[in-house]
């Protein structure tokens, strides 16, 4: 059974995506427990693989039997076997912990939602386990097209910033498209690892130049780096709460994912950081991307929003670190993948919860929330701290290891750029804290309840949001563990 | 001048193709109409398709069909350069329908726009927006 985990983890969810779209038609109630048991099974098996990983090494898993360069492989090893467990939880809890929300803002279409949920997952698991890079476009899309789905179910302007990010995300997945084309005129494979073993040779030839320089463009679109983080911040402001806290922490880490899949594997460090000498003019954008998510979050007066703004500055992060060139910085990029995921995932979750009971995030809407719901603000106040990076949440470590990559890159711009970041971070979930706690209720909300009672979230979405926040705790104290026998043996021994 | 031109037309397949995703990019950034910026998207997209097509292109070889591949004269010996190279054809297959199936997402949200403001000239959306 455990030798066909990298299978069920992709096919389960698909396989039950159909079946949750006949299971609406018959009864609505029979959707989320199939979901929930689909995306049980894909938890259950990427958390095997992981384990597996780290018992017995890479694991190569031939589809239908056939062989690398004429088949697909999925290919697992420490890098993905520690991204696909975050991928698959993140899930998992988002998909739990969304069930009333989901019921209260459209009961007549949760059939379609929970099928699109498990296709988008079913997409983004299969980015990541799979080793053959035409598969990871067909994969790609598949994310994408069900994202589009979730993010149009939503307020009035989702569609309109759907489409804005359809067209963003089709011209991305394109570019990487023509990249895996370029790199199949010079190698005559698709399969990643048979593709770095044909491309060294092939190292000085402009087409193979031309097929980085044009995956990381279509990658960078994809995951919002920032010149290219135009379509990010609508898309996912209007979106409905449970697609959003799905599809914030999920997809620009995924697509982080394969960029340091791209540079580790399919190309070598080497030519990527010393024959390109790209690297420091990537470490700046970088730079700019953190400074200008952070500034432009400060600019907005309404939760949801601002927190895209600081996504889109996490992706200048863990961008900057992988492109540092050394081991501290990727470590820190590796790790931050998980954190942010998690971080992510926490305070979208908390937008969710407040969202379901207030029907609304702008700043105005927060006033009094630490008395009304208070654990769901205690959430929040985890998850900001692990933003902003306070010891011991994971945030704080993840930051610790890019700032010494900085360093020792010798790199202090970048570093003053993280450091700002962190400021400006406190300064705009002081400014949350701030409303939430001292102001007293809105007029327009206060009257439908008696102002200063308890009025949290249901249970069923509060609890996973605590679990989250005491992982993000757990992750930052375990950081030891994961660096030294996951993420060490992720980095080619090669990168110092 | 005649190294321009012979630079052209020996490469032609990618400057066709480069020239498509340009005109398709153009549609995407500059058009107004939303209907016309997805179909500059799926001109971007075939753009690739025929790249992809293109490149398994080899000259005097014919489709990769096997000639005689059973029956009585069968015979086993295949000449790779007999046939042009099939696998960029399956790939863009699926390719193909991926654009198919973002083109219906596409449309489908345009509908979706047009139900919400009954329009779908940007300026005129983006200014229904602002007034509110």
């Amino acid at each position: 059974m455990s030798e066909q985990y990298p299978a069920l983890l992709v096919v389960v969810p698909l396989l039950s995506a159909l079946v949750v779209s006949i299971a609406g038609w018959v009864n609505k109630r029979l959707c989320f427990p199939i979901a929930v048991a689909a995306l049980g099974v894909a938890a259950w098996s990427a958390v095997g693989l992981l384990l597996r990983v780290l018992d017995k090494g890479v694991i190569v898993y031939k589809l239908g039997g056939w062989s690398p360069p004429m088949g697909i492989a999925y290919y697992i090893d420490y890098l993905n076997g520690l991204v696909l467990p975050v991928v698959a939880i993140v899930a998992f809890i988002n998909l739990i912990a969304n069930k009333k929300a989901v019921e209260q803002q459209f009961p007549d279409k949760i059939g379609p939602f929970y099928t699109l949920y498990l296709l988008m997952v079913t997409g983004l698991l299969g980015i990541v386990v799979t080793g053959d890079a035409f598969n990871l476009y067909v994969l790609l899309e598949i994310a994408a097209l069900t994202g589009y789905g979730l993010l149009a179910m939503g307020e009035e302007r989702a569609p309109l910033a759907t489409l804005n990010y359809l067209y963003m995300g089709t011209i991305g997945a394109c570019f990487y498209l023509l990249g895996v084309g370029y790199l199949y005129i010079v190698t005559g494979s698709l399969n990643m690892v048979d593709i770095a073993r044909l491309l060294p040779p092939l190292y000085q030839s402009k087409a193979v130049l031309a097929a980085f320089i044009i995956c990381m463009v279509g990658v960078w679109l994809k995951m919002a780096f920032f010149p290219l983080h135009a379509w990010l911040p609508n898309a996912y402001t209007y979106a409905n709460s449970a697609a959003s806290s799905l599809i914030a922490p999920l997809v620009t880490k995924v697509m982080i994912y394969v960029m340091i899949r791209l540079i580790l594997t399919v190309f070598t460090p080497e030519f990527v950081f010393t024959t390109l000498a790209l690297s420091n003019a990537v470490v700046w954008l970088a730079v700019i991307a953190i400074v200008m998510g952070a500034v432009l979050a400060l600019a907005e007066r309404n939760l949801k929003k601002m927190l895209t703004y600081i996504v889109v500055a996490e992706v200048g992060y863990m961008v900057g670190g992988a492109w540092l060139g050394n081991r501290d910085g990727m470590t820190g990029a590796i790790l931050h993948i998980v954190n942010d995921a998690l971080m992510t995932l926490c305070v979208f979750m908390v937008v969710g919860n407040i969202v379901y009971k207030v029907k609304g995030y702008a700043f105005e809407d927060l006033k009094g929330l630490f008395r009304k719901m208070p654990f769901t603000m205690g959430a929040l106040v985890i998850g900001a701290m692990s933003i902003i990076g306070v010891p011991p949440t994971c945030g704080f470590f993840s930051k610790w290891y890019l700032i010494v990559g900085a360093i020792s890159a010798g790199h202090y711009g970048f570093m003053a750029a993280l450091i700002f970041s962190s400021m400006v971070s406190v300064v705009l979930f002081f400014r949350v804290f701030e409303i939430c706690y001292f102001e007293p209720f809105a007029d327009h909300h206060g009257h439908d309840n008696h102002p200063g009672g308890m009025d949290e979230a249901p249970v069923s979405m509060v609890v996973p949001l605590l679990i989250v926040a005491v992982i993000l705790i757990l992750v930052g104290l375990y950081t030891g563990d994961i660096v030294n026998h996951v993420i060490q043996f992720a980095i080619p021994e090669t990168m110092v | 001048m005649t190294d321009l031109i012979s630079m052209v037309v020996a490469k032609y397949n990618f400057w066709i193709y480069i020239t498509l995703m340009m005109i398709g990019l153009y549609a995407i950034i500059a058009k107004n109409n939303l209907v016309k910026k997805i179909v500059g998207m799926n001109i971007f997209q075939t753009a690739i398709i025929l790249f992809y097509v293109s490149i398994s292109v080899k000259k005097g070889a014919t489709i990769p069909i096997l000639e005689h591949g059973h029956g009585p004269d069968a015979h086993h010996v295949v000449h790779a350069a007999d046939y042009i190279n099939p696998l960029p054809h399956v790939l863009m297959l699926t390719a193909i329908v991926v654009g198919v199936a973002t083109l219906g997402v596409a449309l489908a949200l345009a509908i979706k726009v047009y139900d919400n403001y009954g329009t779908l000239e940007e300026d005129e959306i983006l200014a229904q927006i602002r007034e509110k």
